[in-house]
């Protein structure tokens, strides 16, 4: 709620590139950050050449459906893809195969804890290229580089739930953690690899119904930016609003420097996109079965794990969602407390240990063991003492002279060293966190 | 049927289907719209109530392409730049986009 | 022996595997053809200067034309446009691939309306194409090229490609054997796309039989083409020298206005296939006329969205070198899809486009083909693509029903005109997948009758 009792309404449209291994019509490899050079990862699809046709990339689709599945939303059984045509250089063909009135995935939602926010739509379509803009020669051109283009794009809108702020980040990290723990979508921000737009407008507190305008932020990567601007933007709005004003409907972007919202003139402002189904690209029909199935396989997700080892194994929330990013780390965590439990190992006090790094997260099935046995050595120690410790080390640094400087050059690994020597020579089962931080204080002076 | 195609409309959808004209073609082209409307407008006289449109004929579904690279059909850079006419550094190259990015 | 590039792709095949003759000495004796009439008749805009060796195969280094909107590695690719003069893809159709596999040699690129948006080969950004039955006159198009060059024997065969009328309307303006297979048979990956949803790949030849062995090679599965049948395609020649006895044909559109010149002509073809035993009668179908506006919007349509792709930016030059047809249609097309025009035009031609299907669907329950006229006219005379913006589609008046439901046809030559030297053509089209048919009626009527003019070189 801004001063003056207006109340935000927003609503958010998120893109993400999927990770599948290919692009999303054509079989060019889909990684266009780790491309050694521009054009590279190019054939007559995605460069539009004359004669090329579109393919679409199976797992593509069945990740948004995925994705649709855990956000709850319906699925169209019947769907398709549409040409939208708009003119850029960075859209080869002159159009960007999407999806207009048939998309994968509708009527979902997300939870956050200021409320729910019900999801639109999900549909997928194809990335454009990247621009880059230089001076050659004294002339101002445009580079165009078509790595990205074609990668499988997919896109999320809200219905206009959004009430603050505070909750449309909260509601863009959520996604964003959804999307990496179905392991669909690495959704880097820095690279472009996750996208995040906002429609903003108010309405005064107490009233219901959608405002008659809206103004839209655009090209803002990081969730620190995307709550700076819509907190400026209420504030723009909330003024013009009093003094009667019209608000024009716009894209704006946010500077970071100036720190406010600049009108851009979108690429594709007013812009009537022409859209019809795309000839070369057959419809896409599910079963309820399979559907079924799909939702079946899907994943525990992340807040239900969180839950259950609440209940389970008493491990505190906090922790619990710090520990995994994706489903295949929180399966082998799964393997690890039932195991630990089984030993009669304190598992809330194993996880505690595991946020704090006191002992590393196992990476593989085989670790869970180790994991186990490390937990156990760090509370079976002898009591150090500080002052034999220091010798001790002192002595080792002495007889080993190039080590510190290795630290000094980063070469963290002579850590493992020091700790093992420090062990051996102390004949003594010391707590490996005492040891490393006593070691560290003597590499640090 | 006089001009239900005005050249402002002509002019519009030259626009939007970025093709340069000058002021004789665009008049020209006014003229065949004409032509052409008035000779498309009897799907009219169709009754076309209950009927799906026909957008595909072949009545295909689901033909998909399982997730691999297909190493022989990407182009090296070279051959990717190839046919254009202005290309720097293995990028193709454009006058400045004006509109933000 | 002389006249070798007279021979069918039938008896040349047979006598190279006989190693009676080389392929190499029919590709000079074609190579010499082109020498001596291409000037005139502007077919070729790209063409060997000397025979090149093909790989083992049914095609044996035989010399094939194709149509310059086919994606090649071996010559330009220009779709008769200005905007891809000198344009070299860096990849190939599917379509050549298999020609190469099956032992195919590429002659040459033939001339075509710019991006085939035509009727006459007379849009042609590098000249018009003549008649070589008689000059004064029109080819026909846009394979017009392709449809010269069999009927020059400046080749083997030749490949086309028809959108409404492309294939059948040239053959039968130069009385060759022009055969429109099923859209979705033949790949269309590689080839510059005109109008997406009835784009179709087919054969242009001097016999149904040489039709036939050609789309064996052409047919089949392409995984870059998602419209592509999965299916495997049946063999095609098991269809020609097969009776059409007790087969139901439908003769159609003899009662319309406009067709006084051809209806005897169609009804002696109607009563050759009777006396070959088939059951023949009129057949009443849904006025052509409204095909014609359902495949104006819906080809306009997608042409106003395929060639989107042409900006000048990655290859060719730019927008300012469309030809005024193209651009005519570039706009149209864009009319017919834009917000408040999209309902009332594109969606509308969509249904109607249900409708003639839903037409052809009830006529195949009572006939296995349907013929008529392929073109209302002979070949007409230079200059007469300049009488109406709409020419194209209004010439290919016949055709366009049976085009836009994606349905097969062929034309074969049914009369001669012994002035003109011009002729007429007979369309046999039949439900979908059923090229067997098509081929079946037509190699039946070639041989029962005399105007095919390779009938003896066999």
């Amino acid at each position: 709620m801004t001063d003056n009792k207006y109340e935000l309404v927003c609503g958010m449209e998120v893109h993400a590139e999927l990770k599948t291994a290919s692009k999303m019509f054509c079989g060019c490899k889909n990684d266009p950050f780790g491309a050694e050079k521009p054009n590279s990862h190019t054939c007559p699809v995605c460069l539009a050449l004359p004669g090329a046709l579109p393919v679409a990339n199976k797992k593509a689709i069945e990740w948004t459906i995925k994705l649709g599945l855990a956000l709850g939303c319906k699925i169209n059984l019947f769907s398709k893809f549409d040409r939208k045509h708009y003119f850029y250089p960075d859209l080869p063909k002159g159009y960007q195969i999407s999806q207009y009135d048939l998309p994968f995935c509708y009527d979902g939602k997300l939870e956050t804890s200021l409320g729910t926010v019900r999801i639109h739509r999900i549909h997928l379509e194809e990335d454009t290229g990247k621009l880059l803009h230089k001076k050659i020669n004294g002339e101002d051109v445009s580079l165009i580089d078509f790595n990205r283009g074609g990668v499988p794009l997919i896109e999320i809108v809200t219905e206009a739930d959004i009430h603050s702020p505070e909750q449309a980040k909260e509601y863009g990290k959520k996604l964003r953690e959804l999307l990496r723990y179905l392991e669909i979508s690495d959704c880097d921000m820095d690279q472009g690899g996750m996208r995040l737009e906002a429609n903003v407008s108010l309405r005064p507190v107490g009233e219901s119904g959608l405002p008659s305008y809206k103004t839209e932020l655009k090209n803002i990567n990081s969730f620190k930016f995307m709550e700076q601007a819509i907190n400026f933007e209420m504030k723009r709005q909330e003024k013009k609003l009093i003094a009667g004003e019209e608000i024009q409907q716009e894209t704006l972007g946010w500077n970071t420097t100036t720190q406010e919202t600049f009108s851009q003139r979108s690429k594709e402002e007013a812009e009537d996109y022409r859209y019809f189904p795309d000839p070369d690209l057959p419809p896409v029909r599910f079963t309820q079965a399979q559907i079924d199935e799909m939702k079946a396989s899907l994943p525990e997700l992340p807040t239900q794990i969180v839950k259950r080892w609440e209940g389970e194994y008493q491990i505190e929330p906090r922790f619990g969602s710090k520990l995994f990013n994706t489903a295949s780390e929180a399966n082998i965590l799964d393997s690890l407390f039932s195991s630990a439990k089984n030993k009669k190992v304190a598992v809330d006090k194993l996880a505690s240990a595991l946020v704090n790094k006191q002992i590393s997260l196992p990476i593989v099935e085989s670790d869970v063991e180790k994991t186990i046995n490390d937990f156990s050595a760090l509370h079976s120690v002898e009591d150090v003492d500080t002052v034999e410790l220091k010798t001790t080390i002192e002595k080792i640094l002495s007889d080993n002279p190039d080590v510190k400087e290795k630290y000094s050059r980063g070469e963290k690994q002579v850590l493992g060293f020091l700790m093992g020597q420090v062990m051996r020579v102390s004949g003594k089962k010391l707590d490996p966190a005492a040891v490393r931080a006593t070691i560290l204080l003597s590499l640090e002076e | 049927m006089s001009s239900l195609i005005s050249k402002k409309l002509v002019d519009e959808i030259a626009h939007l289907a970025n093709i340069p004209l000058s002021e004789a073609e665009l008049q020209n082209i006014a003229q065949d719209f004409e032509e052409t409307l008035g000779v498309i407008n009897n799907l009219s006289e169709i009754d076309t109530k209950n009927i799906e449109p026909a957008h595909h004929t072949t009545g295909l579904e689901n033909i998909l392409r399982e997730d691999i690279v297909e190493n022989d059909r990407m182009l090296s850079q070279k051959d990717s730049l190839s046919q254009a006419k202005k290309t720097h550094d293995g990028y193709f190259v454009v006058p400045r986009i004006l509109h933000n990015d | 022996m002389t006249d070798l590039n007279k021979l069918t792709l039938k008896k040349a095949q047979k006598l190279v595997s006989e190693k009676q003759v080389k392929a190499s000495e029919i590709q000079q004796a074609c190579i010499n053809q082109i020498k001596a009439v291409n000037g005139d008749l502007n077919m070729f805009l790209s063409h060997l200067e000397d025979p090149a060796s093909g790989q083992e195969g049914a095609l044996a280094s035989l010399p094939i034309a194709v149509k310059d909107n086919v994606c090649t590695l071996d010559f330009p690719t220009t779709a008769s446009s200005k905007l891809l003069e000198g344009y070299r893809p860096p990849y190939e159709a599917t379509i050549m691939k298999k020609v190469k596999n099956a032992g195919g040699v590429v002659l040459g690129k033939t001339n075509l309306d710019a991006w085939a948006h035509g009727s006459s080969t007379e849009t042609s950004a590098f000249g018009r194409t003549l008649n070589p039955r008689n000059s004064d006159f029109l080819p026909g198009g846009s394979s017009g090229g392709s449809a010269a060059a069999v009927a020059s024997d400046t080749c083997v065969v030749a490949i086309g490609t028809e959108t409404a009328g492309s294939i059948r309307q040239p053959s039968a303006w130069c009385g060759v054997v022009g055969l429109k297979p099923t859209y979705g048979r033949v790949s269309r990956y590689g080839i510059a796309a005109m109008a997406s949803s009835t784009d179709s790949p087919g054969p242009i030849a001097k016999t149904v039989e040489d039709a036939a062995m050609l789309l064996d090679v052409m047919a089949g599965h392409d995984p870059f083409d998602a419209t592509s049948n999965p299916d495997k395609p049946p063999s095609f020649v098991k269809s020609i020298d097969k009776k059409v006895s007790d087969l139901r044909v439908g003769v159609l559109y003899q009662d319309l206005e406009g067709l006084e010149l051809v209806r005897p002509h169609i009804d002696k073809a109607a009563g050759i296939f009777e006396s070959l035993g088939a059951n023949v009668e009129y057949a009443e179908a849904m006025d052509p006329h409204y095909a014609i506006s359902v495949y104006t919007i819906v080809q306009r349509a997608e042409v106003s969205s395929n060639l989107a792709r042409y900006t000048g930016i990655r290859y060719g030059n730019d927008r300012s070198f469309f030809g005024d047809e193209a651009k005519r249609r570039i706009m149209l097309g864009t009319h017919a899809l834009r917000k408040g025009y999209a309902d009332k035009y594109y969606l509308t031609a969509q249904k109607v486009r249900a409708k003639f299907a839903l037409d052809y669907d009830e006529l195949f329950k009572k006939y296995d083909v349907l013929i008529s006229a392929s073109s209302p006219t002979f070949a007409e005379k230079i200059g007469a693509s300049e009488s109406s913006s709409m020419f194209g589609e209004l010439a290919d008046m016949l055709q366009e029903p049976s085009s836009i439901c994606g349905l097969p046809g062929i034309n074969v030559p049914v009369f001669r005109d012994p002035e003109t030297n011009l002729f007429l053509g007979l369309n046999i089209v039949a439900p979908a997948w059923r090229e067997d048919l098509v081929i079946q009626f037509g190699d039946a009527y070639e041989k029962a009758t005399s105007w095919n003019s390779w009938r003896n070189n066999d």
